[in-house]
């Protein structure tokens, strides 16, 4: 049958001529038999009942029925939400603000956890790191590696990868480039094929290939303007020319750890570091795998301890108690960051709760004004079921508006956020809108116009006719009146939860703050140096006079107080270790079995820099150099821990592999090197200081000088420090470069980012919750104040105080917020200990939060409420019964 | 007030049509010639509400059961006229045998002992 209007309304009329004509024969047949002709229409109309309602189940016979009615409630709909625009609008504008927020940090949840990573068969890759006795997940060594790699029944390929960085000259101005040193089988494990050129291929990783490298699409755009000239071409990095063979395509972004926005791909062969052959070398070298078809992680750590276990047999010196970390690779990017996402779209999800129960709130009200329109249309012949219908149609036309405008929103600001996070969000480019963002969107919508839309359809639907009709829609509506009660305390609650998981990280980032670092944070700046290429020609010697030339040359610079080089590690930033065994013990037979220190090579001004305190000894001078004996400073956790009862100063210890023994010469405070939260919990925490110009020769090759940083405290006055510097480093030669400068605050600042961000959201959305519950209890409190004018009227006139109505209203309001408060503080003890491990320095279910926070919502309650009550209480009587 | 017509469509669906269908078997006829039919043929028993018998002839029309025409009747007054078409013949026949079937077994369920007489 097919729907067509013109067809529709000949058979509406045919119907209505039907229906007449069995009116007429009724009649006629009641006259014939004596009836007046006035008493026989009536009663054959009396017989017949509600032509309507007999026309409306008559026409749902005929099969388009409900198409029918979605139109005729829709065009109803949209016409009463026209008549009141500004209910529509405030609406409207509350779920989209609720809606917005939940499509935006869904799409995100979405991009970074749910979605799988962007490589054919992304469940078959992992990431394989060594385990060790003090590492859960270490560097593997080069040769191990490759033993894993052959060994292994598992993985249909597995590559090495080392983030690096170089000086690269010859194209422009020397610039530091990040790299990243793989073997050649790292672009097979990921799917990933160059868009021009190739990848490399087997046996170019080895040590002594070719030099050759593959440059991402960005560097390609950049440097070569996209041309495919490009392949073949010489890339100067760090003075040795590597020839271009292929280039990634755009988009690929893959961070490993914190290492991202990689420009050039150079094979692992090509470190010239000596360590890489050793077996026993921790160079920072980790791997990523893809494992047969069908097999699991599990089974994948099953076959890789074998492996290892065989190499331990084999190489018991080095590789004893190493084995094989395997953990899938989306786990690996993404892991901190899910707590911190789950916990924000829960907290999102509780505003757009929140709003939706005061949409409910409006509509109840609303409902209540439109109590006579649906009373009168049930006397017209309106089911039930229909005006239900009519209602959940107006609610869910509210809300897929308000969910498109919020998807608008959504759409609009979540990339826009997302560049402005203070986070580095892995996979943060694959945030998009995809189908299951616009599916969340519209099943939130159609939730929220339901859920809103069904509270008062479900009152109105069951209020009786004949009280409606007497009442001109003022309705004695208890039931109305709990339903609001409830609307309350749900919000109540919802916002105290908020409240007290904002406060929560409120508290937890105050007592991070609060930690003593170990040093003096505020005006240091720390940066990269690369020295140019030529440096490297020269012998050791030529090597020291370059770096004390850098060094004297940033010292020299007006508005610098102290400065000094560092080989590798900076605190809370990038950490050195060194492997030793103490003088007078026997020399452990394996590297295994040696003890292992955080290692700082520093010159002699870094802890006057620093303003770390020296508790006993001294540090180093500027005599403790390449001529003198070696010594090192060690730091109070060192000191407990290897000389327990004992004075360290005078002992010695043997440095594994920074030139043997050397003298302790002070002993300088703890600095917390993982981070002001986590620094207390590590393993590895003793530390030692070594002076720089002490390095073994071998190790001043510039191929070891990656990651050689340079630290300076500076006068806060000065404006520019990091230009003055880069200046000053420029006027030495073009190919020195500076790179990566931030200031220390900084770097402690982004070590708090993921919580900062955390408490910045949940507080913007505590405050939200906090303004929509207080409108909420406003509106309610308004409304039952309304609704008992002349009841309190009454009992004004009577002889009640003002102060017994003021007392009526406050208790009410308050009864309701007490129950809410208390509701909230039960849901906020159950779910803040699933954000435990965002808090620091603070119980999941601290009793000063909690407690404070309910009293700050049970102040704004009472100021909500207050309002409407000291209007209650200025009623007039004779106003008030002359209303009625 | 409002509920009532559903309820007595729901209860008497099945028996209606029935009643429908075997009215119309004697020729065609207009829906209040149909209820008029049903009222006398019960004895003044059986009332059909009309809010029941017009939803009932267009479903029965839908279903192709019966089908429907306009007529100009003895008061020069045009009529819908329902006739029954082959499908609602066959369909009567095996309502019958089915009504047929419940009302024994509802008899038996009254009279058990009738029943074991018989056997």
């Amino acid at each position: 049958m097919t729907f067509s209007f013109w067809h529709r309304q000949k058979r509406d009329s045919e119907l209505e001529e039907e229906l007449q004509s069995h009116l007429q024969m009724a009649a006629h047949d009641r006259t014939d038999r004596g009836e007046t002709l006035e008493q026989a229409t009536s009663a054959a109309r009396r017989d017949l009942g509600n032509i309507t309602l007999i026309k409306e189940v008559t026409r749902e016979m005929w099969g388009w029925a409900s198409l029918e009615r979605l139109m005729q409630d829709l065009r109803y709909g949209l016409r009463m939400l026209a008549k009141s625009p500004g209910f529509a609008a405030v609406t409207i504008l509350t779920l989209a603000l609720g809606i917005g927020p939940n499509t935006a940090l869904f799409s995100v949840v979405n991009g970074v956890l749910f979605n799988p990573l962007p490589y054919p068969h992304p469940d078959e890759l992992v990431w394989v790191a060594e385990s060790k006795p003090n590492f859960a997940t270490g560097s593997i060594s080069f040769p191990n590696f490759r033993d894993w790699q052959k060994n292994n029944h598992t993985f249909s390929s597995m590559a090495a990868y080392r983030p690096y960085s170089y000086n690269l000259t010859g194209l422009g101005d020397a610039e530091q480039l990040r790299a990243m040193l793989i073997t050649s089988d790292f672009f097979t494990v990921l799917g990933v094929h160059p868009v021009l050129g190739r990848s490399f291929v087997p046996g170019e990783d080895e040590i002594g290939a070719a030099p050759i490298a593959m440059i991402t699409a960005g560097f390609w755009k950049r440097k070569f303007a996209s041309s495919p000239d490009a392949i073949g071409k010489p890339l100067a990095l760090d003075g040795k020319n590597y020839s271009i063979v292929g280039v990634i395509p755009p988009g690929f972004d893959l961070a490993l750890g914190s290492f991202r926005n990689v420009d050039v791909f150079v094979p692992l062969g090509q470190w010239s570091n000596p360590l890489l052959p050793k077996r026993g070398a921790g160079l920072g070298i980790h791997g990523i795998g893809r494992l047969n078809q069908g097999v699991s992680i599990a089974q994948a750590r099953a076959d890789m301890q074998g492996v290892t276990e065989s190499l331990a047999a084999e190489y018991p010196d080095v590789d004893k108690g190493i084995g094989a970390a395997v953990r899938s690779l989306k786990q690996t990017m993404v892991g901190e960051m899910r707590l911190f996402l789950l916990t924000l779209l829960a907290a999102v999800g509780f505003v757009l709760l929140i709003a939706c129960v005061n949409v409910a709130n409006l509509m109840v009200a609303r409902s209540s004004v439109r109590a006579r329109e649906f009373a009168i249309r049930a006397a017209l012949g309106a089911s039930r079921g229909r005006i239900l219908r009519q209602l959940l149609t107006e609610s869910v036309l509210l809300s897929l508006t308000g969910g498109a405008l919020g998807l608008l929103l959504a759409g609009w600001g979540t990339q826009a956020v997302l560049q402005r996070l203070p986070v580095n969000l892995p996979r943060s480019s694959e945030v998009s809108l995809d189908a299951r963002v616009l599916i969340f969107a519209l099943v939130i919508s159609l939730a929220c116009g339901i859920f809103f839309g069904l509270a008062p359809a479900f009152k109105s639907a069951r209020s009786d006719l004949h009280d409606s009709l007497k009442e001109g829609g003022r309705g004695a509506s208890g039931t109305r009146r709990r339903a609001q009660g409830i609307f309350v305390i749900v919000e109540v609650g919802m916002a105290l939860v908020l409240l007290i998981a904002a406060g929560l990280m409120i508290r937890s980032l105050g007592a991070l703050w609060r930690v003593n670092p170990g040093f003096d944070p505020h005006n240091i700046l720390t940066f990269g140096v690369a020295l140019p290429p030529s440096t490297n020609h020269g012998g050791p010697a030529e090597a020291r006079a370059a770096l004390r030339q850098l060094n004297d040359a940033l010292k020299a610079v007006p508005g610098v107080t102290a400065s000094s080089l560092s080989w590798g590690a900076i605190p809370l930033e990038n950490d050195d270790e060194d492997l030793f065994w103490i003088e007078g013990k026997p020399k452990p037979a394996s590297d295994n079995d040696m003890s292992w220190a955080l290692s700082y090579v520093v010159q002699e001004s870094y802890l006057q820099l620093m303003k770390i305190p020296l508790e006993r000894g001294r540090f180093f001078t500027e005599r403790d150099n390449e001529n003198t004996a070696h010594v090192i400073v060690v730091d109070d956790v060192f000191a407990k821990q290897y000389f327990p009862g004992q004075d360290p100063i005078g002992q010695h210890i043997f440095l594994q592999n920074k030139g043997g023994r050397a003298e302790i010469i002070g002993i300088v405070g703890h600095v917390k090197q993982w981070g002001l939260d986590t620094d207390d919990t590590e393993s590895l925490r003793a530390q030692l200081y070594f002076p720089y110009m002490q390095l073994p020769d071998q190790a001043l090759d510039a191929s070891s000088w990656s990651g050689t940083a340079a630290l300076v405290r500076y006068d806060p006055r000065t404006p520019a420090i990091a230009d003055e510097l880069r200046i000053a480093m420029r006027k030495l030669s073009s190919g020195h470069a500076m790179y990566a400068a931030q200031t220390m605050d900084e770097i402690i600042s982004s070590s708090l980012a993921t919580r900062r961000v955390a408490m910045i959201l949940l507080g913007v959305f505590a405050a939200l919750a906090l303004g929509l519950a207080s409108l909420g209890i406003y509106g309610v409190i308004s409304y039952l104040v309304g609704q008992r004018t002349q009841e309190i009227g009454v009992r004004l006139a009577l002889g009640a105080k003002h102060v017994d109505v003021l007392r009526l209203i406050l208790g009410e309001g308050m009864k309701m917020a007490g129950l809410g408060l208390a509701v909230g503080l039960l849901a906020a003890l159950g779910l803040t200990r699933l954000m435990a491990g965002l808090l620091f320095g603070v119980s999941a279910t601290d009793p000063l939060t909690f407690v404070s926070l309910a009293a700050l919502l049970a102040i704004v309650a009472l100021a909500a409420c207050y309002i409407p009550a000291r209007r209650a209480m200025r009623v007039d009587p004779i106003v008030a019964l002359r209303y009625e | 007030m409002t509920p009532r017509y559903q309820n007595r469509i729901e209860l008497l669906q099945g028996t209606l049509d029935l009643l429908i269908l075997q009215t119309l078997r004697w020729g065609p006829q207009h829906g209040y010639g149909i209820s008029q039919a049903i009222r006398t043929n019960s004895g003044d028993i059986l009332q059909v509400d009309t809010g029941s018998l017009y939803p009932a002839l267009h479903r029965l029309e839908r279903q192709k059961w019966i089908s429907a025409d306009w007529k100009i009747s003895g008061n020069k007054q045009r009529v819908r006229v329902y006739r029954l078409t082959a499908k609602g013949r066959k369909q009567l026949a095996s309502e019958r045998s089915r009504w047929a079937q419940v009302s024994d077994a509802i008899a038996g369920v009254l009279n058990p002992a009738k029943r074991e007489s018989e056997t």
